[in-house]
């Protein structure tokens, strides 16, 4: 993996600006139906946020309140796979500089 | 709000959904023109949720707001322009810097946060009643005729709903007007904003006062996979990242983030970098697919804008989706003006809006470049077109003591190295002189 001289991508995440849904994830994996169809590698790697891993049981974790809110997961993920919705209203990323 | 204007059946005239740039600029055409309008916004501020690359070809705000370019929030205006090829070991610019593009202010820097800030505040100067931090959950439907939104549990009526919620528009998914989108019609940019003391900037990017530069990347940048890199100057931060064609990078197993890393420490770019702070790390869908994304844009009671339309351009030289924006959001601020004087809110009525932006340089310009989407689908142009260029200017700096050759059978000696064929130069040549 390449690093560059502003840390990792956590590390980077750390600087933004979140109001964490403690209570419910705009994000939903189907286990079953990602398993189907191998979903996990292609998540992992397509969120620039890397809010998908791929779990020791083989399934996807999801750390929600990391998303970026672009929405490259829902366009390129096998249907079914995902429920992906906006966070509820004013919570989520901030962007301070956009 | 103007409430005389009001009818009872309704809560607003308009509900307009969504505060980026077309959002706000249809809002607040309309409330000039003395409509009730809500400007409902799913971030607690408006620009919060909002990203773009940063150049905005904001002539088109004129027509909107005169003060625009005097008291908005832009970061610099635009005076260098470069395209870079860019390879593991060469860097090859067409730098081009003019005067004239300063006094003109025809492209600016923004930083959306601020940006989409200030115009929502604008709107209200005007009278638009603004919403942040609503997230809108869907349309309000009677029959075939959208009427309003729902929020949570709750509802609101108007005569017309402006669906500006941007490129993954849900509002366009739950009226029909698109389903899940090709891939290949939609690109991941990632983008890191760095802070730098503007005496750097300037210095580093051979800069004057407020002017500008725009770094438009191609080649090694994205490893091969369909896409560019950017890098354009603010006052005391650089807006920097990659735009990744979504078909592409799941085709070639790259991963996003790996690939923002690899064009920030490119030997290169770094140094542009160097000793800046990280401020921000955002990521953004972009609308790639140039016309053929366009779908319908009205359904009866509702009209669409800006990248939920999917009105984005991407010419090679110029990235454009603000001005595209700006610019349907004057025609259906016009389109629903009309309508409700009419009390017309009829598919056919709203129609008009279709029709007027088609002769507006917005549909004019989609039109023009509607075989570019195509032209970049090229694998060419993000390999070895780079190393070409720079295998030839080798040849001419670097005087090894061999005999010198003309400059032809130097390049036809690169092309024989290169995988590309003289064909298919010829080819490409042609595509791009029609597409771009």
């Amino acid at each position: 993996m390449n690093t560059n001289q502003f840390g990792t991508v956590t590390e980077r995440l750390d600087r933004n600006h979140y109001e964490t849904d403690v209570e419910q994830s705009h994000i939903t994996v189907d286990q079953a139906a990602a398993r189907a169809a191998d979903a996990g590698p292609l998540l992992v790697r397509i969120c620039p946020a890397h809010v998908y891993s791929i779990q020791a049981d083989g399934t996807i974790g999801v750390m929600a309140a990391a998303c970026l809110e672009c929405g490259a997961c829902l366009a390129v993920a096998p249907p079914g796979v995902l429920s992906w919705r906006y966070p509820r209203s004013g919570m989520g990323i901030t962007y301070r500089e956009g | 709000m103007n409430a005389e204007n009001q009818s009872p059946d309704v809560d607003f005239d308009v509900i307009v959904v969504g505060a980026g740039v077309a959002g706000c600029v249809t809002a607040y055409q309309l409330a000039v023109k003395g409509h009730s309008v809500l400007l409902a916004e799913r971030g607690p501020k408006p620009g919060s949720k909002n990203l773009s690359g940063g150049v905005f070809y904001c002539s088109v705000m004129k027509e909107v707001m005169p003060e625009f370019e005097a008291e908005a929030p832009i970061e610099r205006r635009v005076t260098r322009n470069c395209l870079s090829f860019l390879s593991p070991t060469s860097f090859v610019n067409l730098d081009y810097r003019d005067e004239r593009l300063a006094q003109n202010g025809t492209a600016v820097t923004v930083l959306r946060a601020k940006l989409d800030d200030w115009l929502a505040t604008k709107c209200e100067d005007v009278g638009v009643t603004l919403m942040p931090g609503i997230k809108v959950d869907g349309l309000l439907k009677d029959a075939d005729r959208i009427v309003g939104i729902k929020a949570g549990d709750d509802t609101l009526r108007s005569h017309v709903v402006v669906a500006a919620d941007g490129v993954n528009s849900f509002l366009c998914r739950d009226a029909g007007i698109r389903a899940t989108e090709p891939t290949n019609h939609l690109a991941v940019g990632v983008k890191s904003v760095i802070r730098l003391p503007r005496e750097v900037i300037e210095e580093r990017f051979n800069l004057n006062g407020d002017e500008g530069a725009a770094y438009a990347v191609v080649g090694d940048c994205t490893n091969g996979v369909g896409g560019g890199g950017f890098l354009y100057t603010n006052i005391d931060s650089i807006s920097i990242g990659v735009v990744l064609r979504l078909d592409d990078l799941v085709e070639r197993g790259e991963s996003s983030s790996d690939l923002h890393d690899r064009f920030l420490s490119n030997p290169a770019i770094a140094p542009f970098l160097k000793g800046g702070e990280l401020l921000e790390y955002g990521s953004h869908l972009v609308a790639e697919g140039g016309r053929a994304m366009v779908h319908d844009l009205t359904r009866p009671g509702l009209v669409v804008v800006g990248d939920a339309a999917g009105l984005t351009l991407n010419t090679g030289l110029t990235l454009r989706g603000m001005d595209l924006a700006a610019g349907s959001g004057i025609v259906a601020a016009k389109t629903i003006d009309t309508a409700l004087q009419q009390g017309d809110f009829s598919q056919a009525s709203l129609d008009a809006y279709t029709a007027e932006l088609d002769a507006t340089f917005v549909g004019q310009d989609m039109r023009t470049y509607a075989k570019a989407p195509d032209f970049f689908l090229n694998p060419r142009m993000y390999g070895d077109y780079g190393r070409l260029l720079s295998d030839v200017l080798y040849g001419v700096y670097n005087l090894d003591m061999k005999p010198r050759r003309h400059l032809l059978p130097m390049v036809m000696a690169a092309l024989k190295e290169s995988p590309v064929k003289a064909m298919q130069l010829a080819r490409d040549a042609y595509a791009a002189v029609r597409a771009l």
